[in-house]
């Protein structure tokens, strides 16, 4: 029974990418990445060769895309699994494990296409299902280009579709610690599925995908092409590495699916201590170099904005340790590694949206500010929402994440020591310091951060019900009192 | 014949091995257990959840001794496992029916 209902989740999987196929034949419209290029090559003389990627842009991207990966496999893995208790740790790490495989599958069947092609302001094409042409030998140029965010600096496409499949899976493994401990493990195949296709696909789609530098090839096209990209994109709303599409939205998620598989059977009433610390210490080390191919990855070539991504990524979450030890010292009366290893993550959430677009006085201001406030977020905060979050990943990841939109709102400002950004994309000027306003930039954040909590929990709270209703969410409750390696995968963690 | 049972701490078991090998001891079984006495728990916090912690870790000391080695058996224990604070554990003393060396069959006190 159990196989039959994980093979259904599979085969809708498929569902989705035949339906995609199908649909596919009725669009015509070319996909961004070669849009881009394509008014560039006419403008100049024929004779003139195509730009051809810059190949230390293609190292770094190709690093930056393993490094990504090495943050889901092994190290979320391992930072989840240290916190759960022993008899639950392989259906923690499995569940990492392979919904990091299922969504990698989904996105290069649909996802990718749905979320980087040209469509609407929500939802992109069906051009590249399968990768249709991103790689075809028979053609003069086989690979297909992607844009960078600097004119005639295109980037292959694969690699562009590689890095941002890393991406959607690992958001899709961070919405696990909010349920871990309970949830059935068909049941949370299908949730990923579905949470995907209608909440993760849109909202990486609203917010990052526009024409690229190139497409702007005169000052008459800009309102044009501004009009082909993803709503928050021409909102204006700021999101360097994915605070919004990726924290905000897992954390949101992660947190309805907590209020609706309701707590694990002895929540506040026995100990549901971490099994292991030092594994969830190694894991929040290896997040933290990872996220170095996560932020400074998301500037897409290897230049100074990689750079201030990196060096903001390493510095906020120093100042995020450092902030939640001291206000759990002061507070508490202890320093924890638990605490310490959590304001790491907490402080990579939080500079995430900002990385490259803040300068070094916004990075220890979020960094701090992100130890401090998602301390309280684990602890104030959540006895007040009174929900059985397991891993905090709203209290980390939803909350660092609204902190860092925020605040990259606000330290991006010239002003303040950010890079600013520019006024249009033909010209690529940027606003001056005189010129920028903090309040719109910062309202304008807000409400990105608005529409993506709600979208997200809306989608969050149809999908867990329809999987409650098709499958049901929760093991038995004597499952749960035996653990979830045994009930549900047939093997134990620790057998010495 | 006694047999002695002391509940000590953990990190004292090589002085009391030593003190019981001293006065002529021949062997001693040890068990790690857990347990609570007038001594507190402790506290442990996670992200803000605060478990107590109620059982601590002791060593329970076993030891089947001839009726006259009795009191330097209890002084022995008493000095070795001492360390004037709270939690330094108890010394239990039972009358011992039987004892049987299971090679050569001996009974009572020659099996000691």
């Amino acid at each position: 029974m159990k196989r039959l209902i994980a093979l259904t989740a599979m085969s809708l999987a498929l569902a989705f990418g035949g339906a995609a196929v199908a649909q596919d034949r009725k669009t015509d419209a070319p996909p961004a990445a070669t849009a881009a290029t394509a008014p560039a090559a006419a403008a100049t003389p024929a004779a003139a060769a195509a730009p051809t990627p810059n190949k230390g842009d293609v190292a770094w991207m190709l690093v930056s895309t393993a490094l990504v990966l090495m943050m889901s496999v092994p190290a979320l893995a391992l930072f989840y699994g240290g916190m759960v208790r022993s008899k639950n740790m392989l259906s923690m790490l499995m569940q990492v494990f392979v919904v990091f495989s299922l969504v990698t599958v989904l996105w290069c069947v649909y996802g990718y296409s749905l979320a980087f092609t040209e469509g609407n302001a929500f939802f992109g094409g069906f051009d590249r299902v399968f990768l249709k042409g991103t790689f075809d030998a028979t053609r003069d140029q086989p690979f297909s280009m992607a844009a960078t965010f600097s004119k005639g600096t295109p980037l292959y496409e694969l690699a562009y579709v590689a890095f941002q499949a890393t991406f959607a899976a690992i958001t899709c493994a961070l919405i696990l610690g909010a349920f871990a401990e309970r949830a059935k493990f068909s049941a949370v195949l299908l949730f990923i599925v579905i949470w995907f296709t209608f909440s993760y696909i849109p909202i990486a789609h609203m917010v990052w995908f526009w024409q690229g530098p190139d497409a702007y090839t005169s000052a008459k096209v800009v309102d044009e092409m501004n009009s082909k990209a993803g709503l928050l994109w021409q909102w204006g709303a700021l999101d360097f590495a994915g605070g919004t599409v990726v924290h905000i939205n897992a954390g949101v998620a992660g947190l309805v699916g907590a209020y609706v598989m309701g707590k694990r059977i002895g929540y506040g009433r026995e100990p549901l201590k971490p099994h292991n610390l030092p594994m969830t210490m190694i894991g929040a080390s290896l997040l933290w170099t990872g996220w170095f191919g996560f932020n400074a990855g998301s500037a897409l070539e290897a230049n100074g904005s990689a750079a201030l991504a990196f060096m903001n990524t390493y510095l906020a979450t120093a100042c995020a340790v450092l902030g939640w030890m001291f206000i759990e010292w002061l507070s508490k009366g202890k320093p924890s590694m638990l605490g310490a290893a959590s304001g790491a993550v907490a402080g990579l959430v939080a500079i995430t949206p900002a990385a490259g677009n803040v300068g070094i006085p916004g990075a220890f201001v979020i960094g701090f500010a992100a130890g401090v406030v998602c301390f309280w977020g684990v602890t104030g905060l959540k006895r007040m929402l009174k929900v059985d979050d397991t891993l905090d990943v709203f209290g980390v990841h939803a909350l660092g994440g609204i902190l860092g939109a925020l605040l990259t709102g606000i330290f991006n400002a010239p002003q303040l020591g950010g890079p600013s950004f520019a006024v249009d994309q033909f010209t690529g000027k940027l606003v001056s310091a005189a010129d920028y306003s903090i309040a719109g930039q910062l309202l304008t954040q807000a409400k990105a951060v608005g529409l993506t909590v709600l979208w997200t929990a809306v989608v969050a709270f149809i999908a867990y019900k329809i999987v409650d209703v098709v499958i049901g969410l929760r093991v038995p409750e004597e499952d749960e009192r035996i653990g979830l390696d045994i009930t549900s995968h047939e093997e134990s963690a620790y057998n010495a | 014949m006694k047999l002695v049972t002391a509940v000590i701490k953990p990190f004292k078991l090589d002085e009391v091995r030593e003190a019981l090998s001293a006065i002529g001891v021949q062997g001693i079984t040890v068990t790690e257990v857990k347990g609570f006495g007038r001594q507190k728990g402790h506290t442990e916090l996670y992200r803000g959840a605060e478990y107590v912690v109620d059982f601590l870790p002791k060593v329970k000391v076993e030891a089947a001794i001839r009726d006259e080695m009795l009191e330097q058996v209890i002084e022995a224990v008493e000095k070795s496992a001492s360390t004037g604070k709270i939690g330094d554990g108890k010394i239990f003393v039972f009358d011992l029916e039987q004892v049987v060396r299971i090679r050569t069959g001996e009974t009572g006190a020659d099996a000691l």
